[in-house]
């Protein structure tokens, strides 16, 4: 029962926190909830913490935090390293798909995909079970199987790259998917891909966060929250009309919530 | 397919081939005079030729100074502190295995290469050499069906004296350097290799090295030999106990590929290495040369170098014959305080003759990790191409990196390519795999793998494998 109670609290609990890097403060207090079968969107300005935030989450070992902490299913995770966090169902999206040289995607996506299950206590699958599991989940982003066969993201298209992330947090089955403008630098026709593939992934038990400064991610996937962040703080918070209204009247309308505060 | 079970079964545990095996040797006094030559040419009951052969070496090499210019930091050498013959005590003439001491075949055992009929591998042929003597070698009434001889050379000089007598030196001479001028004076034991005309050899030939005892050095001896349109993959392995004396390892490998033959040579080199402070391990001062001396043979090294304290070795090619080709695929990993300047010598005599390198060398500790190589391209070699690729990859902030690639052409038509690059495994790289759930070191191993893909293709499939795993296994704690 008590395994039930924790399912039905929040996933992620971001709170007070603070961190810096090179002794320069880039967040600077904050805090978000985040509940089973949530989205989130966090909007603002280049440069304002949220891809920091994204990481932190992650547990990039460049950023020290320096006030708060971040709870996962209810527990603290500030001194977790990123492949815990991993396995325990943080995924994060990157903005920039890192290239790995000379490592097959087939076999990263696997040595991945056995990580998590591991610690899911399921059996870790093998070559050919995993081939089965990979084709199955490369139809939601429409990839083609020779992708499997290259190495991680090296000359991969733009669009190619962010559909492969999404490929992985299918294959990884996310309690909790942070994706860093995983709309970036998509065409229409990819962006509908990648947003119908994380529309299937998320579920009841799922939170998705997605960090992005376009609306017409929000027109595929609607959030029930819209956070506007600047200067390392969340400085609004609203529903997916937030979003729109920051649309139409830009970035500059909330430098006065900022004079506000 | 050479990733697939990279990572997953590294076993976390240190050098684990450190074992001593504790068996009654027979050595001889340590030092080094013309008497222990002779000496050792009377135990192996040499014939005249063979004798003057090594005392022809020895006053070559006391006149003869160590060579300094790899730039190597080792303490000196006292080659009158060395036992240059070691031998496990057997009875004189083993007429099967069964004869063989069980402590012997235990130790092949433990080290992966069961030597018994029950057992033995069925796809490679071994010779199996422990210390300073062959111990025994499979396969060889199969071989011997189709004309390949497969034996220890010692056996060889008593059997195929002529075949001895003809090629022993003709592609190393014993002048050539000071550790080749040494093993020409005092080699103990090592492989002999004989294709004959047309055959393809049934199947791949191995040469375990083993060296057990702390004082002794190995001096070991191969030679290859493959006849007109022949062809043999041949693969040698090597480990040691840990001791915290360094040990000599000064072997010699000739390989003569005559008109269309050729030959594969493949080397996975794990002696101890010496601990983190760097004392003890191997020095591993090798002389590996093989001539093209044939139209359109073919002769390629491939190498995976991960023990040893230090090792100086380069594997070469002399392409004598018109439109031979030599290649050379190496991985060097060095870690901790190990020191290695390995690469090769291609050199272009023949016309339209070819050469491929591919280096790729990984150093993390405190190492330091040269390539160091020559490509030449004689008068007469026109119409011959080089292609160079050497990459390397710094783990950690305190390894080295250096490239030496000397170049040499006296001849306007042929052409020769270089590549270089640097890399160091980047954080970035670092957390994207581990953002995936993959643990540190396993998302090292994988990307390091990854870097040696080039040449990890290019050994046979169970070394492959193997080499993987060793690579993985010595990278353990060297990051972070």
């Amino acid at each position: 029962m008590q395994s039930q109670m924790k399912e039905s609290g929040p996933l992620l609990e971001v709170e007070n926190l603070s961190a810096s890097t090179e002794n320069l403060p880039i967040l600077k207090g904050v805090s978000l909830t985040v509940y089973p079968g949530e989205i989130h969107a966090i909007m603002g300005r280049n440069g304002c913490g949220k891809s920091t935030l994204s990481k932190i989450i992650a547990g990039h070992p460049s950023y020290n935090i320096t006030n708060g902490e971040i709870k996962f299913s209810g527990e603290n995770i500030n001194s977790l390293g990123p492949e815990e966090r991993a396995q325990s169902g943080i995924f994060l999206g990157f903005q920039y798909p890192i290239e790995i040289p000379g490592v097959s995607n087939l076999e990263f996506l696997r040595v991945s995909t056995n990580a998590r299950r591991k610690f899911l206590n399921k059996e870790e699958l093998d070559t050919f079970d995993f081939e089965e599991l990979v084709k199955e989940k490369l139809e939601l982003v429409k990839m083609d199987h020779a992708f499997l066969s290259r190495s991680v993201n090296q000359g991969f298209s733009g669009g190619e790259k962010k559909r492969n992330e999404i490929l992985q947090m299918a294959l990884l089955e996310p309690k909790i998917a942070i994706l860093d403008e995983t709309d970036s630098g998509l065409d229409i026709d990819a962006l509908r891909i990648v947003a119908s593939g994380i529309k299937k992934i998320s579920n009841a038990q799922t939170g998705i966060i997605l960090i992005t400064h376009y609306q017409r991610l929000l027109d595929e996937i609607k959030p029930n929250y819209v956070h506007v962040m600047s200067d390392g703080q969340i400085i609004k918070t609203g529903g997916s009309d937030l979003a729109l209204e920051l649309e139409k009247k830009g970035y500059e309308w909330t430098d006065n919530f900022i004079k506000e505060t | 397919m050479v990733n697939e079970n990279l990572v997953t079964d590294v076993v976390k545990e240190p050098y684990k081939y450190g074992f001593v095996t504790d068996i009654e040797t027979e050595k001889i006094a340590k030092g080094l005079n013309e008497d222990i030559i002779r000496l050792i040419s009377q135990k192996k009951e040499e014939p005249q030729y063979l004798l003057d052969f090594r005392l022809k070496a020895f006053k070559k090499w006391q006149k003869m100074d160590e060579p300094d210019w790899a730039g190597l930091g080792y303490k000196q050498i006292d080659y009158q502190d060395i036992i240059y013959y070691s031998a496990p005590k057997q009875k004189d003439k083993i007429s099967s295995l069964d004869e063989v001491d069980p402590k012997l075949l235990e130790t092949f055992d433990k080290l992966g290469i069961p030597l018994t009929e029950q057992k033995k591998l069925t796809n490679v042929a071994v010779d199996a050499v422990f210390d300073s003597v062959s111990i025994a070698t499979t396969f060889r009434e199969e071989l011997a069906e189709h004309g390949v001889i497969f034996c220890s050379i010692s056996e060889a000089v008593k059997n195929h004296s002529d075949l001895i007598e003809k090629y022993l030196g003709t592609v190393v001479p014993a002048s050539d350097n000071y550790f080749a001028a040494l093993n020409s004076a005092v080699f103990s034991d090592g492989s002999f290799v004989y294709i004959p005309k047309g055959v393809t050899c049934p199947m791949d030939l191995s040469s375990y090295f083993r060296i057990n005892s702390g004082d002794s050095g190995q001096f070991e001896r191969t030679l290859i030999i493959a006849e007109e349109s022949s062809s043999v993959s041949y693969l040698e392995g090597c480990t040691a106990p840990m001791f915290d004396t360094n040990t000599l390892h000064a072997a010699v490998v000739e390989l003569i590929a005559l008109d269309d033959a050729s030959i594969k040579y493949s080397t996975v080199q794990n002696w101890y290495a010496g601990d983190e402070e760097g004392v003890g391990g191997i020095f591993n001062f090798v002389t590996k040369r093989g001539k093209c001396l044939g139209k359109r043979s073919k002769i390629s090294w491939s190498q995976v170098e991960t023990g040893s304290a230090i090792t100086w070795k380069y594997p070469s090619c002399l392409l004598l014959g018109e439109e031979s080709v030599g290649e050379f695929y190496s991985v060097a990993l060095t870690n901790n305080l190990q020191q290695a300047d390995t690469g090769t010598k291609m050199i272009h005599v023949g016309p339209k003759t070819k050469s491929t390198i591919v280096s790729k060398g990984i150093s993390a500790g405190n190492s330091i990790n040269s390539y160091r190589g020559l490509v030449k391209m004689g008068t007469k070699s026109a119409g011959s191409r080089n292609y160079s690729q050497c990459d390397s990859m710094l783990i950690g902030d305190q390894a080295s990196a250096n490239t030496f690639p000397y170049i040499k052409s006296q001849q306007p038509n042929s052409e020769i390519e270089h590549e270089a690059s640097t890399c160091r495994i980047s954080e970035d790289q670092l957390f994207y795999l581990q953002s995936r759930g993959i643990e540190f070191e396993e998302a090292v191993s994988m990307m390091v793998s990854g870097f040696c893909k080039d040449v990890f293709n290019q050994l046979p499939m169970e070394f492959a494998a193997e080499a993987d795993k060793l690579l993985a296994l010595k990278l353990e704690g060297s990051v972070g």
